[in-house]
C-alpha cells in the first residue's frame, strides 16, 4: 500500500453523465404498461370476427351486449378496485369475497328494518351505508392484525375470510334474504340513458379511487411503501396507520360492491362474492400490478376486470361451453404476467425473482 | 481535542457512550465537524462506528455524553427529531423508493400539494420534478427524464438522489455510511465528487468508509475508532495510509 495524501481540489471533480434514455425501451415499457388495454381490443376484435363469421351478427356494436359486459364488470371490479391499492402496498386482501356477501346481507336487511320505519328511498340509502360501515370493521381488524400485529397479509385476511364468511352466513341464516323495496330494485336494474345505474355509481366510484391513488399522498405513500418499507419510514411516514386506513379501504370497496349487489339482484346472499376473490385478483394483476408491490395502477385494473368480463360474457355469447373462460382467464393472466416480467428484463430494472 | 478553531463546530460530540448491556459499544468518545469540513470515520467492523452515527442520527439513545449541535446541546428522540434539526443519514441501502421520479423520491413524506380546479388537492408533480431539476443541478448532475422512477438510474446517480434530498432540505450535516462501497470505480469517483459539492457549500459531512483511497481522496481529518474507543485522530495531510491502518488494527 503505497502512502500518498492526495488533496483533490473541488474543481476537479467528474462531471456525472446524463441519465441513459433509451426511447426503443421506453416504447416497450409503454406498451407493458398499457398491455390490459391492448389486450381487451385485441379480445373485442376476435369476438367480433367470431360472432359475424358465426352468427352473422356484430357483437361490440350491440349496445346490449356492452350493457351485460359493463354489468358482469361492475362486482369484479369493485372489489379489484380495493385490491388494486393493496396489491400496490405489497399485500394482499383474500376476505374481500366474503366481505362482500357480508355486506350484501347487511344491506338487505337494514334496508328491510329501515323501510318499515322511514321512507323507501331513505332506507335504500341508510341500507347501503350499513353495509359499507359494516363491512368497514374487517377491513379494521385486517388492518389491525397486519399493521399492529404484523401478521402476514397472506394468513391475516384468509382467516377473515373464513369469519366474514361464517358472520355473512349466519345473519342471513343460510338462506338468501330478499329486499322489499323498489327503489332498492329500480337502482339495482333502472338506466340513465341506456346506462345502468350501477355502472354509473361503479364509474363515478372507480374516477374517485384513480385520484386517490394518482393524485394523493395517500397514493403515493402506497407506491412508495410497496417499493420500500425502509424508505418509506425513514420519510417518516406512518406505515402503521396507512396499513390500517389501506385494509379499511379496500373492504369499503368490498362493501359498496355488496350493496349494488344487493340491489341488483333485490336479495343479499353469503356467498355473492366467493367467486370474485379471485377474479379480483386477476384483474389487478392483468392490470399490470405486480404482486411484489410497488406497480400498478387503477385503470390498468379498469381494463383487467373488463377483460375477464369480456372474456366471461363472449364465450356465452359465441355459445362456447362455459367452462373455456377458466382457461381463457387463466391463460390471460399467464400471458400477462410473462409480459410483466420480459418487460422488467428489457429495462434492466428490479427483476422479482 | 478541543479545538483552537474561530468557528464553532457544526456537530460536537463529547465523552460518549451507548453500553448494550455489559457490551460497551462506545465510549467516551469525543470529535467534532465544522462547516464545510469532511470527517472520515474508520475503523475496523464492530469497532463502534455504526452505533456512533446511530447515536447522532437519534436511533439510539446515548448512555453517556453530549452531542451539540452549534455549541447548543440537543437531544433526538426519534430519527425525524434529527433530520428536523439538519442532520441526514444516507444509508447504503440508499432508502429510495424505486418504483418512484426523483422529486417524488425528494419529496417522499413531505409531498407538495396543489389545487386542480381551485377546489381539488392533488400532488404538485411539476413542483416535485422542478425541484428535483434544480437539486441535481447543485450537485452538477444533469437529468433529462425526471418523470423516471429511480430504478432506471445507475447506483451513483442513485447516491446522488439521496444526497440531493438531503441537500434539498437543507441538511448542515450528511452522515454517509459507506456510500462508494456498492458503486464500480467511475461511479465512487462521481460520489466523491459530489463531497466535494457538499464541502463547497459549506456543509458538514461524516464519512464512513473501509476504503482508504476514498477517504484520503475526500476527507479533511480522519477519526479512528478501535473497540468503541477513539483510536486517534489525524489530518489527512499530516498521515498516510500505513498510519491509519496500524490505528485501525492496533499495534
Amino acid at each position: 500500500m503505497t502512502s500518498t495524501s492526495q488533496a483533490k481540489p473541488a474543481e476537479q471533480h467528474v462531471a456525472p453523465q446524463a441519465d441513459h434514455g433509451d426511447p426503443a425501451r421506453g416504447l416497450i415499457a409503454r406498451i407493458a404498461d398499457g398491455r390490459a388495454w391492448l389486450f381487451l381490443a385485441g379480445l373485442l376484435i376476435c369476438f367480433e370476427i367470431w360472432s359475424r363469421l358465426a352468427f352473422g351478427v356484430t357483437f361490440v356494436l350491440n349496445p346490449f351486449n356492452l350493457q351485460s359486459i359493463a354489468i358482469f364488470a361492475v362486482a369484479p371490479l369493485l372489489l379489484a378496485t380495493g385490491q388494486t391499492f393493496v396489491i400496490i402496498s405489497g399485500g394482499i386482501d383474500l376476505s374481500l369475497g366474503f366481505i362482500m356477501g357480508l355486506a350484501a346481507v347487511i344491506a338487505a336487511h337494514a334496508t328491510n328494518m329501515a323501510g318499515a320505519a322511514i321512507p323507501l328511498p331513505l332506507a335504500m340509502l341508510a341500507g347501503m351505508l350499513a353495509a359499507v360501515i359494516v363491512a368497514g370493521v374487517p377491513g379494521i381488524i385486517n388492518g389491525l392484525l397486519i399493521s399492529r400485529l404484523k401478521v402476514p397479509p397472506f394468513i391475516g385476511t384468509l382467516g377473515m375470510f373464513g369469519v366474514a364468511r361464517g358472520a355473512a352466513f349466519l345473519l342471513a341464516g343460510g338462506t338468501t334474504v330478499p329486499v322489499q323495496n323498489s327503489w332498492f330494485a329500480l337502482l339495482g336494474n333502472g338506466k340513465f340513458y341506456g346506462i345502468p345505474y350501477l355502472v354509473l355509481i361503479t364509474a363515478v366510484f372507480v374516477i374517485v379511487m384513480h385520484y386517490l391513488l394518482s393524485q394523493t399522498r395517500f397514493g403515493q405513500h402506497n407506491y412508495a411503501i410497496g417499493a420500500n418499507v425502509q424508505a418509506a419510514r425513514r420519510a417518516g411516514i406512518d406505515i402503521k396507520g396507512h396499513i390500517l386506513r389501506l385494509y379499511v379501504l379496500s373492504a369499503m370497496c368490498a362493501g359498496l360492491g355488496g350493496a349494488l349487489y344487493a340491489a341488483r339482484f333485490t336479495a343479499g346472499a353469503a356467498q355473492a362474492g366467493e367467486p370474485l376473490l379471485l377474479d379480483s385478483v386477476a384483474a389487478v394483476v392483468i392490470g399490470g400490478a405486480s404482486l411484489f408491490g410497488g406497480s400498478g395502477t387503477i385503470l390498468g385494473t379498469v381494463a383487467g376486470a373488463l377483460v375477464i368480463a369480456v372474456i366471461q360474457y363472449g364465450l356465452v355469447f359465441v355459445n362456447v361451453e362455459p367452462f373455456w373462460q377458466f382457461m381463457a382467464v387463466g391463460v390471460v393472466i399467464i400471458i400477462s404476467v410473462l409480459i410483466d416480467q420480459a418487460q422488467r428484463r428489457f429495462s434492466g430494472g428490479r427483476q422479482d425473482e | 481535542m478541543n479545538s483552537t478553531d474561530q468557528n464553532t463546530p457544526l456537530l460536537e460530540v463529547r465523552n460518549l457512550s451507548k453500553h448494550f448491556g455489559a457490551v460497551r459499544a462506545l465510549s467516551d468518545f469525543s470529535m467534532a465537524v465544522r462547516p464545510g469540513e469532511v470527517v472520515a470515520l474508520a475503523g475496523d467492523n464492530g469497532a463502534g462506528k455504526t452505533t456512533l452515527i446511530k447515536a447522532i442520527s437519534g436511533v439510539f439513545q446515548p448512555t453517556g455524553g453530549e452531542i451539540l449541535l452549534r455549541g447548543q446541546p440537543v437531544a433526538f428522540a426519534t430519527p425525524q427529531e434529527a433530520r428536523e434539526r439538519g442532520i441526514e443519514t444516507i444509508y447504503q441501502d440508499l432508502a429510495l423508493a424505486d418504483n418512484l421520479s426523483i422529486g417524488a423520491n425528494i419529496f417522499l413524506g413531505r409531498e407538495p400539494m396543489r389545487k386542480a380546479f381551485g377546489l381539488l388537492p392533488v400532488l404538485d408533480r411539476k413542483a416535485m420534478a422542478e425541484a428535483a431539476r434544480e437539486t441535481m443541478k447543485r450537485l452538477d448532475f444533469h437529468v433529462s427524464r425526471l418523470e423516471a422512477p429511480v430504478s432506471n438510474f445507475s447506483g451513483g446517480q442513485r447516491q446522488a438522489v439521496a444526497i440531493g434530498r438531503a441537500v434539498y432540505w437543507d441538511a448542515q450535516i450528511l452522515i454517509m455510511d459507506e456510500p462508494t462501497a456498492a458503486l464500480g470505480v467511475p461511479e465512487q469517483r462521481k460520489v466523491i465528487s459530489l463531497i466535494h459539492q457538499l464541502k463547497a457549500q459549506g456543509r458538514g459531512v461524516i464519512f464512513i468508509s473501509h476504503n482508504l483511497q476514498d477517504i484520503f481522496a475526500v476527507s479533511d481529518r480522519i477519526v479512528v475508532l478501535r473497540r468503541g474507543v477513539q483510536a486517534g485522530e489525524r489530518k489527512i495531510s499530516e498521515t498516510n495510509h500505513d498510519e491509519v491502518v496500524k490505528l485501525m488494527v492496533g499495534g
